[in-house]
Order: C-alpha cells, then structure tokens, then sequence
C-alpha cells in the first residue's frame, strides 16, 4: 500500500509541476518565443545580452525536423513567434509550409543586403559562411587543388572525407553545383567525389579535419567557422593539433565563387509577440550582435561595414558564389534525389 | 508461468466471445486504447497523401541498403542479446560460483545506459586519437593511421556491439523470471530420466522460458528499431534514419508509407512467433516449489561461469560509467550548476509521471479484462501496446497532430461556450511530453500489470466480493498489494526509458525545459563530450537505483519465496 500511498503524493506534486511547467505564459509583452535549429548554448550570450538591451526575456526551445509539422498542426494557437535556422533550405521549407509572415523593417532593410534577405521581409539571413575546401599541408601541395570540380580527379582516390549527404550544407553545396552547371554535371561530380572517398562519409566537419590529421585522408569539405572554433579551442586543446595540419582553400575563385550560406530568421504567422520577435531579428543584425557572432562563433557579418574578427580576416577575402540563395534552397530536393543515385550516403 | 514483461499478454484464446457490454470498463478502455493508438493511426493518415513517385525513386536507390543494413542489425543484435542474456540468467538461477549475488542485480545495470552514449564512450575509447589506439601506436613505434588495421568502430558490427551491451538486459530480466518461476520438479524428473544438466538446460528449462526469452527478445529489437542515435552516430544507414531523412529530405507521405510498412512488417515477426508456439502450452503442471538445486560449480567452470557473468557488466556498465566518470569529475565545476538541478528534476518527473500514468492505465485495462473477459478488451490492451513498435522519432512526429487536434477542439468548444480562447491546452506543455511517453512505453507497462494480474487466483475476486467488496475496493485492497512485485517491475521499466528518452523530447518539449537526455545530446551533437558526460553519468546514475530495486522484486517473485527474504 505504501507505494500507492507514494503514488498518489506523486501524482499531486506532479499536478504542480504541470502547472508550474506548463509552457511560457501567456504574452504580457515581455517575452519572445523561439524555435531555434542552433543549439542553445551557441546563440545564449547573445539572447542574454538582447535581454539586457530591451528588458524581453526569451524563450528557446532548440529544435530538429519535425518542428515544422507541429507549426503547422498547431496554426494559429502556436505559441512560436520566430524561428531561427542555420541555413537557407530550412528558411525556404518555412516559406513554403507558410508558417512565416512578412515583415516590413527599415531597420532590417538598412542592415541586411537585398541578397540576403526575402523580397517581402519572410526571412532574414543573419550570418554567412562559406564553404571551402581543406587539405592536409604535409600531404597535398598549395596549389594543387583549387576548384569544387577538382574533387573529382582520379588522383584524389581514396583521399577525400566529407560529412554525410544528408546534411544540408552536403545539400546546399551540390545544389549550387545544379545551378551553375546543370543537373548532369551534378551527377557526375557527385559521383565521382564519392569515388574518391577516403571512407563513409560520417561525423561533422570537425572531424573531417580530425581524420586529415590522423592521416585518414588527405583533402575535406568544411565550414569556415569550424577552422576558428578549433583553433580557439581552450576546451579540448587538442583540437588546435588537428587545425593546424590543414590549409585552407577557398574555391572557384577564377570563375563563379565559392559557394556560402547563411544562417537566419523568419517571424512565425501566428506570432503572439511579433513586435519583439522583430525586436529580436533586429538586435541581431545590429553591428553590436554582428561583431560578437563573428568574434566568437567565427563567421561572416551580413551586414556591411562590420569588421570581421581577425582570427576570420586570417583567412584573407575571397569570392562569393553570387547565384540567388533562394534558387539554391529550391535545388535542396533535387540533390537529394542525386545524391542517392551515387549512392553518397 | 507468464513473465513479468511478456508483452503479448495472456492467452485470450479459448477465452469466449461475449457480446460486449457498455460499461464504463469497456467505454473507458475503448477511449484509452483510441487516445495511446492515435500518433500511430496520425502515421497511417499521413502515408495516404501522394508521395509523387518518390517510392520508386527510393526503391532503386536507396532501400536495398536500408533493409540490408536493417536485417543485419537485427540478426546481430537477436544473437547478440540472446548469448549475454540467456546463459547468464541461468548461470544466476540455477548455479553457484563466486559473485553470484553480485552478478544477479548487477546482471541488469548496463540497462541504465543509453545505446547513444555508449556509442560516443566507445569511439572516444576506440577511435584514432583515443587513449588504445595511443597506446597501441606508442608500444609498436606506429606513427600514423597507414601503419596499421584497427577495427572501426563506426560501422555496422560496431552498433550491433554497442546494442547487444546496453539491450541484453531485456533478455536476461525476463528469462531470468522464468527460470525462476519453473517447478524444480520438471528439471528433477528430466535428470532422473537420465538427461545430464546440459541437455536438462537444452531440452527442458529453455523450451518452458521461450515465452520469456522471446518476449525479452522482442523488447531489445523493438528497442534496436527504435534506435536513432547510435546508428545516426555510428553512419550506419537503418529503415529508421531512412525514414527520418526521407521525411525532412524528400516527402512526408514517402516516410509515412516507410513506417507504415515497417510496423506492419514488426507485427507480422510478432504474429509468426507467438502462432509458431501456438499449440503449444507452457503451464507447470504442479505447484510444488522448492529451492532452486543450486548447482556448486567448481574448477574452470566456476571460472567460465564467472567470466560469463562479468564481461557484459564490464563492458557495457563499467567501462561506459568510469569513461564518462572521468570526464564529469574534470568538468564537475563547470558542470554542477543550477541549471544541472533544474535538469535532473526535469528528468526525473517526467520518468516518475509517466511511469505512475503508464502503470495506472495498465492496471485499468487489465483489472477491466479480468471483470468482464472478452476479446475484445483484451484486442483493446493490446492495441494500445502498439506504440511500442514504432520508432521514437517517427512517433513523435505522429503524435502532433492528434495533440494539436485535441487543443483546436477544446479552444473551439471554450470559445463557443464561453468566449474565452484557450490557445494550446497540451501541446508544448509536459502534458504532452507524458502523452508520447505513455503511447511508446504502454507495452511494458501492460505486459508486466497483466501477467502479474493473471497469476492471482480468481477465487480472490469471489472472496472479496462475498464479503462485500465492490470491484474498485478489490482491486485498491485485494489485487494491489498481489501485484505489487509486477506493477513495480512495470513502473522502473517505464521510469528507466522515459530518463533514456529523446526524439519525443527534443521534439515536444516546452520552451526553455531541458532533461539531461536533451542537454547531454545537444553537446554531445557539437562533439563536445567532456561537457556532455556530466548530464549522461546522471542518467546512468538516476537509472541504476530502480533497477536494483527491480532485480529485488524479481528475486522475491518466486513462488513459496519466504516473505522478505
């Protein structure tokens, strides 16, 4: 009987619980509501500091796919006023699925350049980063691997690592391939980067860096940020071992760029808050949040002007891919399709 | 004879078809079972759409590897689970040799441990920059990755690996409540007959705890099907990321005709077992009890049998604890903050809640059947037992649209009724969270209510209604107290994999609400472990006291076992 009488204690502090647990109060002004596919930790200090600045406290709830099915589910009684991605495909699903409204600021249109951001104000891109070609600088020499299109010399068999195709930057990547060169040559490039693939493509772009300084594989496909993060990595020194076998090589910089991606925001359509929800896209495309993005999570500021952090500047300036974003993010769902027909898992 | 989890639940044939009556036992287990089977009836919905030929796309590309991947994983881990759970569980019933008190809780320990984390302690332990490979590399003067062939632990036989570790205890829960449950007499009468303790084992004891073993068995496929993390982490392709990546990639109904497929394959294994023994009964046939004979091995046996015993507990408790034990000492003051705190509780409600809700439910449905009997309340439970066979992270998503229903329709009623707008009752709320806990883990909460309930006489329920007693004051005074061992055994079960838990988390969660599940996860996603293992100790940790408590209940379950002993 005992454990029943437990129970039944439980079950009424549980009430309690589900009270005091149940979801952010309703809006008294004060608060923003946010879904956001970058974790929690990484994007804190700079909601703790939009707290400071404008006196609304924000909510987060880190999310995966899936979230989109419940904005949906949810219409007009979600409780989400806006969401923040780390790419543009995610932005456009979005779009699509209808779960962002347009937004009109001049603030946003003052800080952001066009390219970056929705005609009608459904998305804002906050941050850029671009994606570029790492070799090890024992094994590969400078100079020796230029281009996206290089990746696909026999001469690099058995030497190339990347993440899985089924991340979207793996995704973005091939769709500006689609864009600038055709459906076919897509195929065949994919094709033949998996060929020469040193092993299953796995891990994140970290570890492909890890794995050239293990001597897995000579050349890896990464985000820029990730080259800062691990150099300035006082948690796990090791790390800095692993930054310092690669070169970094930006590509394609003789014909159309290197392809970039943003991360971004859109204001949700149900947004109870959506004065602070545009409060809070605002305050990130201020120079103050442009500069602690780009000092501390080494990417690039979308908004002109800012000055990049020395360690990104490190790197020297390169040409952009300037092909629309948004044709990209349309091209995601037929580089899925070709990624699987090369069997690129 | 049943077992404390046997999931099918007990032998309804034979039983007659009664025309069933509307009473509030058959109206509430009709809702109920409707409530738990909705997500997985929302999957159904959704595989209906269109899938614009994206079937055929993925038939040539990509599902061989699915299915093949699949397949294999389920072979591996099915002998895997059955080699370190079967033999040890009755090496520990049966035998004597040094540690066997130790070994016989110790035995369920690594079921604390999530197959995610001991993925990622294993590649941390394995993996090129790991401290073995180091090792290896500064004893044999190797300088690089060329030099030598180590084992990947990043692939197929890798997750089969890690499974069997931390899913074995499934097995050997249940078979060893068999084992115990057995009549010595049976074993006695074979030995006599002049079978030597071998065949004894073969012939005798492991044909009377098939239904055990092949409930145990059901439970860790059901929970490798289940698995996102680990074959996600490992860069193993299964049906299970297939369908998660076709439904983000590529079209919803392609990944919901996936599923709907897949749980139409798991409930045809099910079927094919349970009719393979159909015609076959597995009662004891006497209820003479006696000690276990109690075998005194000596010599290498003894030291076999130890080995047995302990290598599934060093390798998938003790290495994985003192991995991540290591780690968390060095971040401990980084990591023990307040928002720690806050986590645990977190967790620890959550696990308590749904537990109490699981069980309570389980107790309903089957305290139901054994009033009115029927095939269907007994159809009823075990339809709502049907979650189980569903991915975690295929479930989660199933289970929006019937909570974003059920909120629509109480806003829509409030606002006509009383012009006050409710907006989200459930959703994003910790009532949610419990509603997908309770629709993935209401198997093991009905298994264990329902073969506990099954093994009290039915002269009781006269008894107590001669003397007086309604229905509801039997079960809370008379079928309670029987069934505690079972309704304990139910509850930790549920308690233990709703702290593992994480798709539904991440996805259904409020805002700003973490458990450690979620918080281990999302550093151990940046491959940030040293922070990670702060969060993913405590879960291991949290785990390990109901189960201990669990092993007691079971030791105590044996018929004619001296009160309190």
């Amino acid at each position: 009987m005992t454990i029943l009488q437990k129970s039944t204690s439980l079950a009424a502090a549980a009430t309690v619980a589900v009270a005091t647990f149940a979801g952010p109060a309703a809006a008294n002004g004060g608060e923003v509501n946010l879904y956001s596919y970058r974790q929690e930790f990484l994007i804190r200090p700079l909601l703790d500091a939009f707290t400071k600045d404008s006196g609304i406290k924000v909510n987060v709830q880190y999310v995966k796919g899936g979230i989109l099915k419940r904005m949906q589910a949810e219409g007009e009684d979600s409780a989400v006023d806006a969401v923040l991605t780390a790419d543009i495909a995610t932005l456009r699903q979005h779009v699509e699925a209808d779960t962002f409204q347009a937004v009109k600021s001049d603030v946003l249109a003052a800080n952001i350049p066009a390219q970056y951001r929705h005609p009608d104000g459904k998305w804002f891109g906050l941050t850029v980063r671009a994606r570029v070609i790492v070799h090890s600088n024992a094994r590969v020499k400078p100079g020796e691997i230029t281009r996206y299109e290089d990746l696909t010399d026999p001469k690099w068999k058995g030497r190339i690592c990347t993440r899985s195709s089924g991340h979207v930057y793996m995704k973005s990547l091939l769709a500006s391939i689609i864009a600038a060169k055709g459906e076919d040559a897509a195929q065949q490039w994919a094709s033949g980067v998996k060929a020469n693939l040193a092993r299953k493509p796995q891990g994140n772009d970290r570890a492909q860096v890890k794995a050239i300084w293990q001597g897995e594989c000579d050349v890896a496909l990464i985000n820029t940020y990730y080259i800062g993060a691990m150099r300035h990595n006082e948690a796990e020194p090791v790390q800095k071992e692993w930054a310092a076998a690669i070169d970094v090589v930006f590509p394609n910089q003789d014909d159309r760029g290197t392809h970039v991606n943003i991360s971004g925001a859109g204001v949700a359509k149900h947004a109870k808050n959506r004065a602070n929800a545009i409060r809070l896209i605002e305050f990130l495309s201020s120079d103050k949040a442009q500069s602690y993005y780009a000092a501390s999570n080494y990417e690039y500021p979308v908004k002109p002007g800012v000055e990049w952090d020395p360690e990104v500047a490190s790197w020297g300036k390169f040409k952009a891919d300037d092909t629309d974003l948004w044709k990209i993010a349309e091209l995601v769902p037929q580089a899925v399709l070709i990624y699987d027909r090369a069997g690129y898992r | 004879m049943a077992a404390v989890g046997d999931i099918q639940g007990p032998e309804w044939r034979g039983r007659r078809w009664r025309r069933p009556r509307l009473d509030a036992w058959t109206v509430g287990a009709v809702i109920l079972a409707v409530v738990v089977a909705s997500p997985v009836l929302a999957v159904f919905a959704m595989a209906l759409a269109p899938d614009d030929g994206v079937w055929t796309h993925l038939a040539s590309t990509v599902l061989p590897e699915y299915l093949y991947n699949t397949i294999r994983l389920f072979i591996g881990v099915a002998v895997g689970v059955l080699l370190a759970g079967v033999g040890p569980a009755w090496l520990v019933s049966m035998c004597r040799f040094p540690g066997r008190r130790i070994f016989e809780w110790a035995l369920l320990l690594p079921l604390a441990v999530p197959a995610y984390v001991i993925a990622f302690v294993y590649t941390d332990l394995l993996e090129y920059a790991g401290p073995v490979q180091i090792a290896l590399r500064e004893l044999f003067g190797w300088t690089s990755a060329r030099d030598y062939w180590f084992p990947d632990i990043r692939s197929l036989d890798g997750a089969i690996a890690m499974m069997s570790l931390v899913f074995y205890p499934y097995v050997y829960l249940l078979t060893r409540a068999a084992f115990i449950s057995q009549s010595v007499c049976l074993l006695e009468a074979s030995r006599i007959l002049g079978r030597g303790p071998w065949e004894s084992f073969f012939t005798v004891a492991l044909p009377l705890a098939r239904p055990a073993i092949a409930a145990g068995l059901s439970l860790a496929l059901m929970e490798t099907l289940a698995d996102f993390g680990t074959v996600q982490y490992f860069a193993v392709d299964t049906f299970t990321t297939g369908i998660y990546r076709v439904w983000l990639d590529v079209n919803e109904p392609a990944a919901a005709q996936m599923a709907a497929t897949l749980f139409v394959l798991v409930l045809a294994l099910i079927w094919i077992e349970r009719r393979s023994r159909r015609d076959q009964r597995y009662h004891q046939t006497t209820t003479r009890y006696r000690e276990l004979p109690g075998y005194h091995l000596s010599g290498w046996r003894k030291w076999a049998a130890v080995g047995a015993c302990a290598a599934p507990i060093i390798l998938g408790f003790a290495i994985p604890a003192a991995v991540l034990g290591d780690y968390a000492l060095a971040n401990l003051a980084g990591g023990l903050d307040a928002r720690f705190a806050t986590d645990l509780w977190n967790s620890l409600m959550l696990a308590g809640l749904a537990a109490f809700v699981c069980i309570a439910a389980a107790v309903f449905l089957a305290y139901g059947v054994r009033l009115n009997g029927g095939r269907l309340l007994a159809g009823l439970t075990r339809f709502a037992s049907i979650g189980y066979a569903i991915p975690g992270s295929v479930l989660a998503v199933g289970a929006v649209p019937p909570l974003a229903y059920l909120d629509h329709a109480i806003d829509a009623v409030m606002e006509a009724t009383f012009d006050i707008s409710t907006g989200l009752v459930f959703s994003g709320t910790v009532a949610a969270l419990i509603f997908a806990y309770v629709v993935r883990f209401m198997a093991l909460a009905n298994g264990a209510v329902d073969s506990a309930l099954t093994r009290v006489t039915p002269s009781m329920d006269g008894a107590a209604r001669t003397l007086g007693t309604g229905p509801a004051g039997t079960l809370w005074r008379v079928h309670l107290p029987l069934i505690r061992g079972g309704v304990l055994a139910g509850a930790t079960l549920v308690f233990v994999e709703v702290l593992k838990e994480l798709p539904a988390t991440i996805l259904l969660r409020p805002f700003n609400f973490q458990t450690l599940a979620t918080r281990a996860y999302e550093y151990a996603s940046d491959e940030r472990i040293a922070e990670a293992a702060l969060p993913a100790l405590t879960i291991v940790l949290a785990g390990i006291i109901p189960v201990i408590i669990l092993s007691r209940a079971i030791r105590r379950s044996r018929p004619g076992h001296a009160a309190g002993g």
